[in-house]
């Protein structure tokens, strides 16, 4: 059991209840004990001086992928379980193209089980939406449920037609699950490796069109409103695909979005000199996309901000661009380059956090996510002006495929807390 | 970081010489210049009976083509050959990558070898990039052609045998380039290379199902009508219309196709009366093409053909350590 600390002097921000000032923080058996005010008798068995740092909830990632099980060569459940500590998160959603695939109750247990031991992070699987994620055979969802995950999807991989898509919805519905959908129409993605624009058409890289994602979004949202499903469109790419998601919202149709962190910096554009760092999919857009995306997470539009962590050994990206394996290893820049768009101006730090925290719970229907008075004790205590390279010393993710490796970042977590337990303390302060 | 600047801190050493050549992006009119100058003095050489020069003379040229081809395949092993190096050509597509070795294996496995120069035509848009980042020091490559992405060679031949028959001010020229736009990489190179030499207007004719999205940020003007694009040119380039494409989506026949935007002589009699026809090859006769304008008076397909030895030998020789003509 975890024993009593005091973080102290901290700007306590804790954006689900509301909170942004410099407070004392209490914890005692893994609960927030008290804000502000010693409880009686309190006796801190250890005291953390926060003084200039953040004090604030764990973060919760909606889509970060493991490895484990299937694909250890490039990452396991401890070593990207370390990361995410080191990262400030203390939840994470992972899809279910594993292998095996999470389609059956077993799965979904032996990752929980291999995070519980490896004790960094909260894991909460998402199930397949189809067996095996085949588009065609809907996955026992009741059973799925109930071993632990938290959602459905279906990963990358389509379903075989618009009767699957309603039935699928239908289904989920019935177990009361949210379905996590990743917008892409397979015919008008083809081969298509980058964002069909300006610059696939200098470098020759077959493109993807926008309308894969708005198409998508069109017929998911329309199966939505039929169906009654809970929803969260994840990982948007282009703008238009969150303006027809926010015109629903404003419907009042139950659904939700995120955007990986990385589209609100990057843009097709990184992709020259075919740089497969930046191989990524959904590809990366136009910079009115970002802008577009920017002003949608402003809004609230946009709920969450996401890592869309994918470790990969350094030969998944030592081939032709094409042949290269999409994705970005990310959790260790989401709080930097969460960050980034409060230097710009775009959100206010509470409102940063907001999008880490409290919005992606509010999407899973996670009872808590904040630092009141019986909640978890979650924490992320991070120096915001603290200037790190991302580099090998200090990186704890097995996969360093990321542009932004050698770059300064600014901002890193000086502690992290799970339930109380310390998962991570950075060396020196 | 910009495309330009990467692929010209690649492809050229320090003293601004070449030393991969991968794209025309990035690089000098001046360049280019110096190129067709040389190709210019390496045509003697092909008219010789005795038809080599020793300039690159032990060095060792692999030709790595991990996709067929024929004429681009002749041409660089002639042009090598007739600068006296040694050439090895590798089919990969039947060798070490279909048991599943590496890209970058493979480039190893030869460079261990002690080859200086690579001639790469791959299937994949960078392939060739690829290579140059990640060979050693002393090894050159050169784009033998690039998925989509560019084919700079036969893009120098070409603008080689436009300077041959219309002169060197690119300036006054109108050039119409007619077909499968979005699939082929000698467009892309050939639309770089005329933008350098400043030529003074480029047009690409196609359906729209073969025009890439944006094509007008490549510094052309787009035409869906083929009499159209072809008013008033002094150079109409042809592309091959890629028939192992014809069963998608892309167009409904080859026939209706060329009914559209097959280049025949009453076609042809849209651009200038002295306006030169190319066409990279392999042409297909009747689908984009027909044969009396192929063989006609105004065809230079042919001597590009030659002309190809000559411009190959040039960037060979420009490209190798020593062999700096």
């Amino acid at each position: 059991m975890s024993g009593r600390i005091l973080i102290r002097g901290g700007r306590l921000i804790d954006p689900a209840n509301g909170v942004d000032a410099v407070a004392d923080l209490y914890l005692a058996d893994g609960r927030v004990a008290a804000v502000g005010q010693a409880p009686d008798g309190f006796q801190a068995d250890e005291t953390v001086d926060a003084g200039g740092l953040v004090v604030c909830p764990g973060f919760i990632d909606l889509c970060a992928r493991l490895r484990e099980p299937g694909h250890t060569h490039k990452a396991t459940i401890a070593s990207e379980t370390a990361a995410a500590a080191k990262a400030g998160v203390t939840t994470l959603c992972c899809p279910p193209d594993t292998g095996p695939v999470i389609d059956t109750p077993a799965v979904g247990t032996l990752i929980q089980e291999k995070a519980e031991q490896a004790g960094k992070a909260r894991v909460l699987p998402i199930g397949a939406l189809t067996r095996e994620l085949n588009g065609k055979d809907l996955s026992a969802m009741a059973a799925l449920k109930a071993a632990g995950c938290v959602a459905v999807g279906n990963a990358y991989q389509p379903l075989a037609n618009s009767q699957v898509w309603r039935h699928a919805l239908e289904y989920a519905a019935t177990h009361d699950l949210l379905v996590m959908i990743r917008p892409e129409d397979p015919w008008l993605k083809e081969q298509g490796c980058v964002h069909e624009g300006r610059l696939a058409t200098r470098l020759g890289l077959p493109g993807i069109p926008e309308s894969a994602e708005t198409v998508a979004v069109a017929q998911a949202l329309a199966l939505i409103e039929q169906t009654g499903a809970r929803a969260h469109f994840g990982q948007l790419s282009c703008g238009r695909a969150a303006a027809m998601i926010a015109e629903a919202q404003s419907r009042g149709v139950a659904v939700s979005c995120d955007v990986a962190i990385h589209q609100l910096h990057l843009t097709e554009d990184d992709v020259d000199g075919f740089d497969a760092r930046c191989h990524v999919s959904p590809p990366l857009r136009t910079a009115a996309d970002r802008d577009a995306l920017r002003l949608a997470v402003a809004s609230g539009a946009i709920a969450a901000l996401c890592s869309d962590h994918q470790p990969h050994e350094p030969d998944a990206k030592l081939d032709t661009f094409l042949s290269t394996e999409p994705g970005m290893a990310a959790l260790e820049t989401l709080l930097p380059l969460t960050l980034r768009l409060v230097e710009l101006g775009l959100l206010s730090l509470p409102a940063a956090l907001e999008r880490l925290s409290a919005g992606p719970a509010r999407i899973l229907g996670l009872p808590r996510a904040g630092l009141a008075v019986g909640d978890a004790a979650d924490v992320c205590v991070f120096d915001a002006n603290q200037v790190w390279k991302a580099e090998g010393a200090h990186w704890a993710s097995r996969g360093r495929n990321t542009p932004f490796w050698g770059q300064e970042m600014r901002g890193a977590a000086r502690l992290t807390l799970l339930a109380g337990e310390t998962v991570y303390r950075a060396d020196n302060r | 970081m910009a495309d330009h600047s990467l692929s010209q801190d690649l492809q050229l050493d320090s003293q601004g010489r070449l030393r991969h050549f991968l794209t025309i992006e990035g690089l000098s009119r001046d360049l280019l210049v110096r190129i067709m100058d040389t190709a210019e003095s390496f045509t003697s050489v092909t008219e010789q009976t005795v038809k080599k020069v020793p300039l690159l003379r032990g060095k060792s040229v692999v030709n790595l083509f991990f996709e067929n081809s024929t004429r681009t395949l002749a041409t660089f092993e002639l042009a090598a050959k007739r600068l006296s190096a040694d050439v090895l050509n590798l089919n990969i597509r039947t060798s070490s990558t279909a048991k599943g070795e590496t890209l970058l294996d493979t480039i190893r496995n030869l460079e261990a070898m002690q080859v200086d120069l690579f001639v790469v035509r791959h299937a994949e848009s960078g392939a060739a990039h690829f290579i140059a980042r990640h060979c050693a020091p002393h090894v050159s490559v050169i784009n033998g052609g690039d998925g989509r992405h560019a084919h700079p060679t036969q893009a120098m031949l070409d603008m080689f045998t436009i300077r041959r028959v219309k002169g060197p001010d690119f300036g006054k020229l109108k050039v119409a380039i007619v077909g499968d736009i979005l699939h082929s990489r000698v467009a892309r190179s050939q639309i770089a290379a005329l933008n350098t030499l400043g030529a003074g207007e480029i047009r690409v004719v196609a359906p729209k199902t073969l025009l890439p999205v944006q094509v007008e940020s490549l510094g052309v003007a787009p035409y869906t009508d083929l009499d159209a694009g072809l008013d008033g040119v002094d150079v109409v380039v042809m592309l091959r219309l890629q028939r192992e494409r014809m069963n998608s989506a892309f167009l409904p026949s080859e026939s209706e196709y060329f009914r559209c935007f097959g280049l025949t002589e009453q076609r042809l009699a849209r651009a200038k009366p002295d306006a030169m026809v190319m066409h990279p090859g392999p042409i297909n006769r009747g689908v984009e093409i027909d044969s009396a304008v192929a063989d006609g008076p105004r065809s230079v397909i042919l001597q590009q053909v030659n002309h190809g030895i000559a411009v190959r030998m040039a960037v060979l020789s420009m490209c190798t350590p020593g062999g700096h003509a």
